[in-house]
């Protein structure tokens, strides 16, 4: 069979893979955003005993490999009696590591906030509340969004680690095809194209971020 | 508690066996830091000459590295460096190249980062000294730009460091695949030990990254406040 | 008759679009100070940036010593060993020490022992005072103290020619005497050929043998230094002056 004809077959396939790729990505993003946002603001405002709580959590989860935390959930935790599909813990597992990410970025958009902001802000009798709503947040989301935009890539990329338990995604059913038909080039051409359709539009997007942001924090 | 899971790491040669994985793990993420650091310092000056095509095929290597998981990379050079240009190696040595070429990428966006960002006056005083390019960047900008990027440096090697973690997808006897060996062999006898084998990777890999990522956090905060006076 | 160091002919320089000098024509003869004074914007520094080939110029000529100088950056690199700058910004490297800030051109770039540079470069640091920091890092020294080591590190090369571009620009006033006091015995001592691009007209005219004064790139008038803040030429000349509260 011609490679074309390979790669004709194994299309509806790889849609398949793409669209669960996509699916998982999108998930995990929103649900790491929301954790890493909680994180952030946790440590921000100082709150006892969850602030700290939230710090150990963003150390564990950033100075860990995403393949141990998911054999961790799939293989480990059932021992227990805590039983989770493949696609969940795939999810559980991609906010896990997504949201200490987040949480570093949003922490690293609150810091970027130049010190006059905030001392003009107390200066002007702001309570600690007002800061953050009317000078801190506001500069500081802008100051984050690359950063969310760059983890967002990195989560994407994550999804590739499904693999090992058996998610059919992108990499997945490659894998898969190559071990069936070993027609290796066919299939990894395909898979290299199925990211790049994915990534290649977000990391220019990511670089217009990069550049409106640096451009935008001259204003000051 | 006869068969408490945790009794699976001292079984036999359990524990060594591990810590066998973990040396092959470290050795591969070590030769692929060295050399990827050294090849990324290289691309990263040159990507700041004024050549545009020299620029631009840098750049190309950059983003297919920074593009392509690395899941899939790995696979790409396992596959096509034996079928399509007849290389045959072993698979640390392939996956050490993957690590090298990839650490050297993103290397290579570091140092050019941080030498564009070395104000053009240094630039202007070591040439009205009369250094040459060679001496400039030897003397000057590599040096500054080196301090001025340890942080990201460091976060780079955490990061190459759990990337060793998909060492097992092309069956390399890492850390790993040694416990998930283990884990097979034992699981009649420690139903549970599974926990504890994962347990003491999950610890193994910590233990390993947080010092690092802790310093370059470190650094960061102190120019941050040096910054701000 | 005195010996000609630098000499500029019909020089032309644009940025894109903008003519940013025009037609620019003067020499220096050895021993001779000339202050570049005009309003802010008016191409002094521009100027001055040229005669060490910091920045290309389209059109024109420059002769050092007798040379025409072929613009390319490998020419440029050996005569400016023979040219010291000084910038406003100081610009120590702040990865190397005081010494070996003022070492690296003569070691490494005339390959001069390192003895006998480690030994000069002593002796200029006593002139300027600050033989105690010679281990010191830029960061621990005060702005004017790190202008008097930029301008030690231009010395230790031994140039016939001097530039120094607005160098008390962004100083404390009280660290501007010290700098401005180096720089005079400069040229009475040691008789340093010297171009000066400044706003102090105090010091202007108390070492400037001529001033070339320019306004939107061009010069306006070149004038003895003792005539021209008694008599300017130029009507132009004469309101910078009064706006310079001088």
């Amino acid at each position: 069979m011609s490679s074309w004809q390979i790669i004709q077959q194994s299309l509806p396939l790889f849609e398949k893979g793409f669209v669960l790729t996509l699916w998982l990505s999108l998930i995990g993003i929103i649900g790491s955003i929301i954790v890493g946002l909680i994180c952030s603001l946790l440590k921000y405002f100082q709150v006892p005993v969850l602030g700290k709580i939230a710090a150990i959590y963003v150390e564990i989860s950033r100075n860990t490999p995403l393949l141990v935390q998911l054999f961790f959930l799939y293989y480990a935790f059932p021992v227990f009696g805590f039983k989770l599909n493949a696609e969940m813990c795939g999810i559980v597992g991609l906010i896990f590591l997504g949201g200490s990410y987040m949480a570093e970025g949003f922490n690293g958009g609150f810091d970027g906030v130049s010190k006059t902001q905030v001392e003009t802000g107390k200066a002007i009798g702001l309570s600690r509340l007002q800061l953050a709503r009317y000078v801190v947040f506001p500069q500081g989301f802008t100051l984050s969004v690359p950063a969310l935009a760059a983890n967002m890539i990195f989560l994407i990329k994550e999804t590739s680690i499904f693999t090992v338990i058996a998610i059919p995604e992108l990499t997945n059913t490659a894998l898969d095809l190559i071990g069936m038909y070993y027609r290796s080039n066919e299939y990894l051409f395909m898979l290299v194209v199925g990211y790049a359709i994915i990534l290649i539009p977000l990391s220019i997007i990511l670089t217009i971020l990069e550049k409106r942001v640096r451009y935008g924090s001259f204003g000051n | 508690m006869a068969h408490s899971g945790i009794n699976v790491l001292f079984e036999g040669r359990n524990l060594i066996r591990l810590f066998g994985g973990l040396w092959t793990t470290v050795e591969i993420a070590a030769v692929a830091l060295v050399l990827g650091l050294i090849l990324g310092v290289v691309l990263g000056v040159l990507r700041t000459f004024p050549s545009r095509l020299l620029r631009f095929v840098l750049r190309l290597y950059l983003e297919f590295f920074r593009i392509i998981p690395t899941v899939v990379l790995l696979f790409l050079f396992y596959y096509i460096l034996p079928k399509q240009m007849g290389v045959n190696l072993p698979a640390n040595q392939v996956a050490t190249l993957v690590f090298a070429l990839w650490t050297a990428a993103e290397m290579s966006d570091i140092v050019r980062g941080a030498l564009i960002s070395v104000p053009k006056h240094q630039r202007e005083s070591g040439m009205a000294i009369g250094l040459s390019r060679w001496q400039l960047y030897r003397y000057v900008l590599i040096p500054q730009a080196v301090s001025l990027e340890l942080p990201a440096t460091i976060n780079l090697v955490t990061r190459v460091i759990k990337t060793t973690s998909l060492l097992m997808l092309i069956s390399v006897m890492d850390v790993i695949n040694v416990g998930q060996q283990v884990v097979e062999a034992n699981n009649q006898k420690y139903p549970t030990g599974v926990f504890w084998v994962y347990g003491i990777i999950f610890v193994m890999y910590f233990v390993i990254d947080y010092p690092l990522s802790w310093w370059a956090k470190r650094m960061d905060k102190k120019r941050l406040e040096r910054a701000n006076g | 008759m005195a010996k000609e160091i630098v000499k500029v002919e019909h020089l032309e320089k644009f940025y894109q679009k903008r003519h940013v000098l025009h037609d620019i024509n003067f020499s220096v003869n050895e021993g001779e100070v000339v202050a570049l004074l005009g309003p802010s914007g008016s191409g002094k520094s521009t100027l001055i940036r040229c005669l060490n080939g910091l920045e290309p110029y389209q059109q024109g000529e420059v002769t050092f010593n007798g040379e025409k100088i072929v613009p390319t950056e490998k020419n440029w690199q050996k005569i400016r060993q023979k040219i010291g700058m000084v910038f406003q910004s100081y610009d120590l490297f702040p990865n190397l020490t005081v010494l070996d800030n003022i070492l690296l051109g003569p070691v490494k770039v005339q390959h001069q022992s390192k003895e006998a540079a480690t030994a000069s470069a002593e002796k200029l640091l006593d002139q300027v005072g600050l033989r105690e920091y010679e281990n010191a890092y830029p960061r621990q020294l005060s702005g004017g103290q790190k202008q008097r080591i930029a301008i030690v590190r231009a010395l230790a090369l031994n140039p016939e020619l001097m530039l120094f571009d607005e160098v008390t620009a962004s100083l404390d006033p009280e660290m501007v005497r010290g700098v401005l006091n180096i720089i005079s015995n400069l040229a009475q001592d040691s008789n340093m050929t010297m171009i000066v691009v400044t706003h102090e007209m105090n010091f202007a005219q108390q070492i400037a043998d001529r001033v070339l004064f320019l306004e939107d790139g061009k010069i306006l008038e070149q004038t003895k230094g003792s005539q021209f803040f008694e008599q300017p030429q130029t009507d132009r000349a004469k309101a910078f002056l009064d706006s310079m509260d001088f």
